[in-house]
C-alpha cells in the first residue's frame, strides 16, 4: 500500500504529462504482480469493491475527533481523505508484552487492501478501515481514502495509465486499449504481454471498445483563415453524450451489443432500449439523444434520464433513447478506421439506411459553400435545415473529408464550433471556497439579478453559481475581492457586499435554462462560466429576472410546440 | 487599584491599545507609542512615533524601513520590568523569529501575555519560547485547525538534502520568507553538515547579514547574480516564496521548487504554488503547541488575534476556557510580509535607477 500511495503522492505534486508518465512507467516495471495490476485498476477505474462512502469516513472520524473542529478543518482542506489523513490521530502503542518485542503492525499491501475490500461484509468494513488508518502514515491514509472512496484525482487518465503499461514493451497505448475490455484486475496477462513474456491476450469481447476521435476547439480569428472549406464536410454539433454502439457475436453466436461512453465506460445497463436495437456486427459513433415523435428534446430532458438510477418502464417511454450516428468505424469484421471519411461516410449512409431501425439515424450533413454560409447556419440552425431540432444543437462539427479515425485529439482533421452562449450581468452575492487546488481561494461564486421585491421595492436574488471562466490571475482579484467586501460569514460561505450602488458584477455565459423548483428564482442555468468581470458596471444596471424568463419561454416554445406560449 | 483585563487592553482601529499604559501593540497604523513583538512587516511597520522594542526587532526595523523608521526608540531588554504610564511592561521570548518577544503587561493584580507569533520547536536562530502565566493569554492561531501538526524541522531539511543527492545536476530553489525562515532553514542546513555556499536571492540578503552581524553563523551564503543562475546546477538557492514561481527561477538548469512553510501541510496549497518539494517547516505553533500552551499559560481568558480563530476558540470552550475571536484585520501569515517586501524591493531597484540617489 505504500508504494502505491507514494506513486500518488508524487503524482498530485506532478503537474507535466510526461513526468507523470515517468513516474508511471517506474512505479510499473519496478513493483511486481499483483500490485501493479491492482494499482492500475484503481487509476482505470477498473476496480470493483464495496466502496466507503464519505459518510462512513465522516463517522469514523467524529468517533475519535471533535466533530466541528473536524468540519471546520474539512472546510478550510477542502478534500475529505486529506483532512482525515491529516487529523487521525495516531493510536497508543500497544502495552509491551511479556518478554519480548512487539512485532511492528502489518501493513497491508494494496493487493491485501483490494481482495480484502472485494469480499468484506459490510458491517466489517468500519473496523477494518479504522485498523488500516491506524498503521498507516499520512500519506497511506490519504491514499486509502482515495481509493475506497473511489476518486483517486491525481490527474492522470485512464489513458495515460495505459501508456504507460504500453511503454514497458514498446506496444502502442491503443493495441492496449484494444484488449482492454477482455481483461481484469490485475492484468497479468496484459504485463506479461508488453514485457515480451506471452502472447497477446485473446480479446474475450466481441463487441470491443475503440477509442474515438475528438476535435480541437476553431479559433474563428485565426484558424478559417487557413483552412478551404472545400476540403471539409460539416454536421451538426449534437447536445446529447457521445456513444459507440457496438454489435458482435460470442463464441456461441449469439448477439451481444453494448453501449460505450466516449472514454469506453460500458453504459449498456442504463440504456436497455437502446442496447436491443443493435443487431448487427460492427460499431457506430454517434450521440445518444432523447427523440419524441421525431424530435430531439434538449440536453434538460436528457439529463432528467441520466439522473435516475433504476431503469423503469415509465422511464424507457417516457425518455426513449436513440442514437443519431455520425461515424462507421467497423462492420462485419472489417476496419473501416483507416478509410478517408467521405469513404466511411458513404457506407455509413448505406448502413444506417439498412438497418431500418426507429432507434438509430443518420446525422445529417450541413450543405455549405464557405465560411460564411456555415456562419449563417451556425447562427441559425432552424433556418439551415435543422428545423424544430435547432434548440438541440450546440454547433457544427467540421471534418476534413479525406481523414482517417484516428484515436484521441489529432490536430487538423476535426474541428469543432460551438454556437455563442447567453450572457446575463448578474451581482455576486455569496462566494465560498474551492476545493482541491483552489482550496484557499474564494472561487465559487453565487450571483443573483434584479427583481421587484414583494415590499414593491428592488431585490437580488440568487439565479446561479459559477466557479470557472477566470483566470488565476482574475481569481487573485476576485478572492480579494471577497476577503475586503465581507459582510456575514457562514463557515465556508462568505456573504459580500451588494446592493444598487455597491457590489461587483460578474457577466456570466451560460448554455441554457431551465425551470427549477429548487432555486428561488425559479430557474436553473446549464454550464453557467464568468465570462468577464465587470469592475466597471455599477450593480444597478445588472440585468433583471425578466431577462432570464424570457430566455426560458423562448425556448420552450422551440423545443415543445404545444406546450408554454406558442 | 484592581483593574479588569478590559480596562487594560482593548481594540482599535489601529490594533490592540493599552489605555493607561497610553501604548498599541503592534499597531496596524501609525500611533505616537507602539510596542513591537517582532520585526515581520505585518507587526512592525514604520511611521510610529515612540517605538519600545527588544534591541533586535528594532534593528531589523532599521534594516528594513531605514534608521528613520520612527521618532524615537528605546530598547527592551528580555526579562526586565518597565514602567509605561500605569503600568508594568515586560518582554518575554516567543520563540518566532530573531528577536520576537511576548509583551506582558500588567497591572493592579491584572497579567495580560500579549504573545505576538510564537513557535514552541526549536530554532537555532532565536531564543525559545519562555512560558509566562498570566490571566489573559493573546494568542494567534495561524495554524489553529488540527490537520496542522508540523513535523520535525531537522527531518524536512535532510528531504531537501536527499533531493540534493539524488538530482546533482539540479538547482534546488527553496522558497523561505525573508525574516527568520530563510535563517532558519540556512542554520539547519549547517547544522546537518551541509557546508556548501547556500546562494541567495537579492531580497533575502540584508536581513540575512543583520542575523550574522547578530551572532548566528550561517556560513558562506553568496548573492545570486544574474549571469551566475545558468551556472548552479547542484546548488541550494534560497529565495522569497514569489521568486519560486517568476522567470527568475526559470533561468537554473532544471530546478527542483521546494517551499519551506507550514502550509505546505495542504497538499492543494503546495500544488496552488507549483511546489514539487513541499518542506514542512514553520515558524508558527501548530495545533498541539497552540493548545499546549493555552493551559501552560493557566490562563482563565483566551484573546485569539489572526488566523483560524474558530477553531481554536471552539477548543477553549470545550474545556472551559473563556475564549473570544479579535478578528483583527491587517495580519496574516508572512505571505503579506512577502509582498510588501517585493514592493520594498522594487522601489530599491526603482532608486537605484535614478542618477544621484545613490545615497
Amino acid at each position: 500500500m505504500n508504494d502505491f500511495a507514494h506513486l500518488l503522492d508524487r503524482l498530485a505534486y506532478e503537474p507535466r504529462r510526461n513526468a507523470k508518465l515517468r513516474l508511471l512507467q517506474d512505479f510499473f516495471a519496478r513493483t511486481p504482480d499483483p500490485d501493479r495490476g491492482f494499482a492500475l485498476a484503481a487509476m482505470t477505474g477498473a476496480l470493483s469493491f464495496r466502496e466507503a462512502k464519505p459518510n462512513l469516513i465522516r463517522g469514523l472520524v467524529e468517533a475519535r475527533v471533535d466533530p466541528v473542529l473536524f468540519r471546520m478543518s474539512y472546510h478550510y482542506v477542502g478534500d475529505l481523505a486529506e483532512t482525515t489523513a491529516l487529523i487521525w490521530p495516531s493510536p497508543p502503542p500497544p502495552p509491551p508484552g511479556p518478554g519480548h518485542n512487539n512485532p511492528p503492525p502489518h501493513v497491508p499491501s494494496l493487493a491485501e487492501v483490494v481482495e480484502a475490500l472485494g469480499t468484506i461484509g459490510k458491517s466489517d468494513l468500519p473496523a477494518r478501515l479504522a485498523a488500516w488508518l491506524d498503521v498507516l502514515d499520512e500519506t497511506g491514509r490519504w491514499a486509502l481514502i482515495k481509493l475506497i472512496t473511489g476518486e483517486l484525482r491525481v490527474g492522470v487518465s485512464a489513458r495515460l495509465a495505459k501508456t504507460a503499461v504500453a511503454s514497458l514493451g514498446g506496444v502502442e497505448a491503443d493495441a492496449v486499449e484494444e484488449v482492454w475490455h477482455g481483461l481484469k484486475a490485475p492484468y497479468i496477462p496484459l504485463f506479461a504481454w508488453v514485457e515480451g513474456r506471452a502472447e497477446r491476450p485473446e480479446s474475450l469481447n466481441p463487441a470491443p471498445f475503440r477509442p474515438p476521435m475528438l476535435s480541437h476547439p476553431v479559433d474563428e480569428e485565426t484558424d478559417f483563415a487557413k483552412l478551404d472549406p472545400e476540403a471539409f464536410a460539416a454536421e451538426w454539433k449534437w447536445d446529447g453524450i457521445r456513444v459507440q454502439l457496438v454489435g458482435g457475436r460470442d463464441r456461441a453466436g449469439a448477439q451481444v451489443a453494448r453501449i460505450y461512453s466516449r472514454t469506453g465506460e460500458d453504459i449498456s445497463g442504463a440504456f436497455p432500449d437502446l442496447a436491443e436495437a443493435v443487431r448487427f456486427s460492427g460499431a457506430l459513433d454517434g450521440e445518444l439523444l432523447i427523440l419524441r415523435e421525431g424530435r430531439v428534446q434538449s440536453f434538460n430532458v436528457l439529463q432528467q434520464r441520466l439522473n435516475r438510477k433504476a431503469v423503469t418502464a415509465k422511464l424507457l417511454q417516457d425518455f426513449p433513447a436513440h442514437v443519431r450516428a455520425y461515424d462507421l468505424l467497423a462492420l462485419d469484421d472489417e476496419d473501416l478506421r483507416p478509410l478517408p471519411f467521405a469513404e466511411r461516410r458513404a457506407r455509413l449512409e448505406a448502413f444506417v439506411q439498412s438497418l431500418d431501425q426507429a432507434r438509430i439515424d443518420l446525422s445529417p450533413l450541413v450543405p455549405f459553400r464557405g465560411w460564411d454560409e456555415l456562419t449563417a447556419a451556425r447562427a441559425d440552425p432552424a433556418a439551415a435545415g435543422a428545423g424544430p431540432d435547432a434548440e438541440a444543437i450546440e454547433g457544427v462539427m467540421l471534418k476534413r473529408r479525406t481523414s482517417a479515425y484516428v484515436p484521441g485529439r489529432p490536430k487538423g482533421p476535426w474541428w469543432k464550433w460551438k454556437r455563442e452562449p447567453y450572457r446575463v450581468d448578474a451581482v455576486m452575492m455569496y462566494a465560498q471556497r474551492g476545493h482541491g487546488k483552489r482550496s484557499s481561494f474564494y472561487s465559487d461564486y453565487t450571483f443573483g439579478v434584479w427583481r421587484e421585491s414583494p415590499e414593491g421595492g428592488e431585490e437580488l436574488v440568487p439565479v446561479g453559481k459559477a466557479y470557472h471562466g477566470f483566470t488565476d490571475e482574475e481569481l487573485a482579484k476576485l478572492d480579494r475581492y471577497v476577503r475586503n467586501h465581507t459582510v456575514k460569514r457562514f463557515g465556508p460561505v462568505r456573504e459580500v457586499e451588494y446592493g444598487p450602488a455597491r457590489g461587483l458584477v460578474l457577466e456570466i455565459a451560460f448554455e441554457g435554462l431551465q425551470r427549477s423548483t429548487r432555486h428561488k428564482s425559479g430557474v436553473a442555468m446549464r454550464f453557467p462560466r464568468v465570462s468577464r468581470i465587470r469592475w466597471d458596471k455599477p450593480a444597478a444596471e445588472a440585468d433583471r429576472i425578466e431577462t432570464l424568463q424570457k430566455i426560458l419561454e423562448r425556448g420552450e416554445r422551440e423545443v415543445m410546440p404545444g406546450r408554454g406560449m406558442a | 487599584m484592581a483593574r479588569t483585563p478590559a480596562d487594560l487592553l482593548t481594540l482599535t482601529r489601529e490594533g490592540l491599545y493599552c489605555p493607561p499604559g497610553d501604548f498599541h501593540v503592534d499597531p496596524v497604523r501609525p500611533v505616537p507609542r507602539a510596542l513591537i513583538t517582532h520585526g515581520h512587516a505585518d507587526h512592525a511597520r514604520a511611521g510610529h512615533g515612540r517605538v519600545l522594542a527588544t534591541g533586535e526587532t528594532l534593528r531589523i526595523m532599521a534594516v528594513r524601513y531605514g534608521e528613520a523608521f520612527c521618532r524615537t526608540r528605546q530598547e527592551a531588554c528580555l526579562g526586565e520590568t518597565i514602567r509605561v504610564g500605569e503600568v508594568d511592561v515586560r518582554f518575554a521570548p516567543a520563540g518566532h523569529v530573531l528577536g520576537s518577544a511576548q509583551i506582558v503587561i500588567e497591572a493592579g493584580g491584572t497579567r495580560i501575555v500579549v504573545s505576538g507569533d510564537y513557535k514552541r520547536a526549536p530554532d537555532p536562530t532565536c531564543r525559545p519560547f519562555e512560558v509566562v502565566p498570566c490571566d489573559v493569554f493573546i494568542t494567534e492561531a495561524t495554524f489553529g485547525l488540527p490537520v496542522f501538526r508540523h513535523p520535525d524541522a531537522r527531518d524536512e531539511v535532510r528531504r531537501l538534502l536527499d533531493s540534493v543527492r539524488l538530482f546533482p545536476e539540479r538547482t534546488h530553489i527553496v522558497g523561505a520568507y525573508s525574516l527568520g525562515k530563510a535563517q532558519r532553514v540556512m542554520a539547519l542546513l549547517r547544522e546537518e553538515g551541509f557546508d556548501a555556499p547556500i546562494h541567495l536571492h537579492g531580497a533575502l540578503e540584508k536581513l540575512t547579514d543583520l542575523y550574522k552581524r547578530e551572532g548566528i553563523p550561517l556560513g558562506e551564503t553568496p548573492k545570486v547574480g544574474a549571469a551566475d543562475r545558468p551556472k548552479l546546477a547542484g546548488a541550494v538557492v534560497l529565495c522569497p516564496p514569489s521568486a519560486i514561481q517568476d522567470l527568475w527561477s526559470r533561468k537554473f538548469p532544471d530546478p527542483v521548487t521546494a517551499f519551506a512553510s507550514g502550509w505546505m501541510r495542504v497538499r492543494a496549497r503546495a500544488r496552488q504554488k507549483g511546489v514539487e518539494l513541499p518542506l514542512v517547516i514553520s515558524d508558527h505553533s501548530d495545533w498541539d503547541d497552540l493548545c499546549r500552551t493555552i493551559v501552560e499559560t493557566g490562563a482563565g481568558e483566551v484573546w485569539v488575534t489572526h488566523g483560524q480563530e474558530d477553531a481554536l476558540v471552539h477548543w477553549c470552550a470545550s474545556r472551559g476556557i473563556a475564549a473570544r475571536p479579535l478578528h483583527m484585520l491587517g495580519y496574516g501569515d508572512e505571505e503579506a510580509e512577502t509582498a510588501q517586501e517585493e514592493t520594498a524591493q522594487e522601489q530599491t531597484a526603482q532608486d537605484q535607477t535614478v542618477p544621484g540617489n545613490a545615497a
